[in-house]
Order: structure tokens, then C-alpha cells, then sequence
């Protein structure tokens, strides 16, 4: 059984993208870092489904599916602000900064 | 150790790995195919925790479409030059590691497999004995989580129709 160690690597790749969110400025790439999670967030959820029974495997096709609708929105709203910014830097995008 | 130790463990640290380069490569195309490798590592990390269709929907969906459409929009928008570094400085650098670590490690105490219950054995595996690999999945997903399945439908849509209004030149 890799239970134990399964969820061990998930919540390593599941640090790295929060780490990778909190580090990087270009948009673009915070973006794929949040697709790192959802990976790491998959990870748990099929190590679990080993044992426990399938709904996780069901799960992650929900998850993929949510992923995917996240990043055509996602990816369409960076294309819109750099129509805007010329530039994806989010140090640059401080509309809201007082 | 067993075969499929081996296996698991060699993916895992290919995983590890391409995350890694992936938050600290400079280059949004480097960050983008390093994911990838990330992404084909837990393909083959599915397929050790038996779940092989998983596997082959996250190389499909994950690997194939979803990682195409980043590189196309870093093409589209002309990143791929190599400019100024966007990570961010020193103080960035001491709260992303200090954030990200205090993180694992509550992840990593409340992980362990006592606090998921105790496993019963290995019943995915039987059920895909009884049932075949595809049947295990596809019977509860289109019986009883048969509603989610359909709202799914109406999400994909709603995403489709603001991919386009948002993408369009005139709004």
C-alpha cells in the first residue's frame, strides 16, 4: 500500500505551488502553479480511491473538468489585461493598490 | 523493495523535480514544459495507484490540451523572449519558502494514513477485476453521480461562451 506516501508527494507539490504562487510575478506562470495544486489535490484524491472506494477516482474527472473551464476563462481574462497592460507582470496590474 | 516501489518512488521524484523547476525557471516556456514532465510523472503515478483511466485522461486533458493552451497564449502574447527575472526578490523568496513550508508540514501531519480511517485493502483493485478498468468508474458516474455529471455539461458551456467574450478584440 502507498497511501502514506502518496499523500506525502502530494503535499510536497501541493507547497511547491503555493510557493511558486507567492514567488513568481508573471501571471501566466502563477496561473500554472495553481494547476500544480489541482494536480497535487488529484494525487490525494486517487491514493485515497486505492482503498476507499471510487468516488475519488469520480472526483478528479469533476476536478479536470472544473480545471479545464478555469483555464480557458483564465487564460482569455490574462489575454484581455494584456490588451489593456501590454504586459503580464502582476507588479504592473495594482489598479486596486490605494 | 518491490517493483512497484520502485516505480512509484521514481516518479515521484520526477514530479518533485519538474515542480520545482517549474516555480524557479525564469522562462514562462521553460515553466510550461517542466509542468508538463510534472504532469506526465503523476499520469504514471495513477497508473501505480490503480487508476489507469485517470491516467490516461490527465495525459489526454492535462498534458495534451490544457498545457497546449498555455504555450499558445505565451506565443500569442510574445514571452517566450528571455527578459527581466519576475521572481521576486530576497523578501519574496524568505516568505514563499517560510509560507510554503509551514504549509507542507501541516499537510504533512494531518497526511498520515491513521487520519484517513484504516484502509480496508485494496477495493479498487477488485472492483476493477469484477467490473474492467473503464466499467469501475463509469458505472457510479453515470448512476449516481449521473446529476453532476450533467451540470458538468452546463459549466463547460458557461466557460466556453466567457472564453469567447472575454477573448474578443471589441468587447
Amino acid at each position: 500500500m502507498l497511501l502514506g506516501p502518496s499523500l506525502g508527494v502530494s503535499a510536497v507539490l501541493f507547497a511547491l505551488g503555493v510557493a511558486g504562487v507567492l514567488l513568481r510575478r508573471n501571471a501566466i506562470v502563477i496561473f500554472m502553479c495553481v494547476e500544480l495544486m489541482l494536480n497535487a489535490a488529484n494525487l490525494a484524491f486517487v491514493a485515497l480511491a486505492q482503498s476507499l472506494g471510487v468516488a475519488g477516482q469520480i472526483f478528479v474527472f469533476f476536478v479536470m473538468a472544473v480545471a479545464a473551464a478555469e483555464t480557458a476563462v483564465g487564460l482569455a481574462i490574462i489575454l484581455a489585461i494584456y490588451r489593456h497592460k501590454q504586459t503580464v507582470d502582476l507588479q504592473n496590474i495594482n489598479l486596486l493598490k490605494g | 523493495m518491490t517493483l512497484t516501489q520502485i516505480v512509484f518512488w521514481t516518479f515521484s521524484a520526477l514530479a518533485v523535480l519538474g515542480a520545482a523547476m517549474c516555480i524557479t525557471r525564469r522562462s514562462p516556456v521553460a515553466s510550461a514544459l517542466w509542468l508538463v514532465q510534472t504532469l506526465f510523472a503523476l499520469a504514471a503515478l495513477f497508473v501505480v495507484l490503480d487508476a489507469q483511466f485517470v491516467a490516461v485522461l490527465q495525459v489526454l486533458v492535462y498534458a495534451g490540451a490544457i498545457m497546449v493552451l498555455f504555450l499558445f497564449v505565451i506565443m500569442l502574447l510574445n514571452l517566450g523572449r528571455p527578459g527581466p527575472s519576475d521572481l521576486k526578490g530576497p523578501v519574496g523568496l524568505a516568505v514563499a519558502t517560510l509560507l510554503g513550508g509551514l504549509l507542507f508540514f501541516q499537510l504533512l501531519r494531518g497526511a498520515t494514513p491513521s487520519a484517513a480511517g484504516t484502509p480496508a485493502g485494496d477495493t479498487m483493485a477488485q472492483l476493477q477485476q469484477e467490473q474492467g478498468i473503464v466499467g469501475a468508474v463509469a458505472r457510479p458516474l453515470f448512476s449516481q453521480y449521473l446529476i453532476p455529471f450533467e451540470i458538468t455539461s452546463v459549466l463547460l458551456l458557461a466557460a466556453i461562451v466567457g472564453a469567447v467574450v472575454l477573448a474578443k478584440r471589441k468587447l
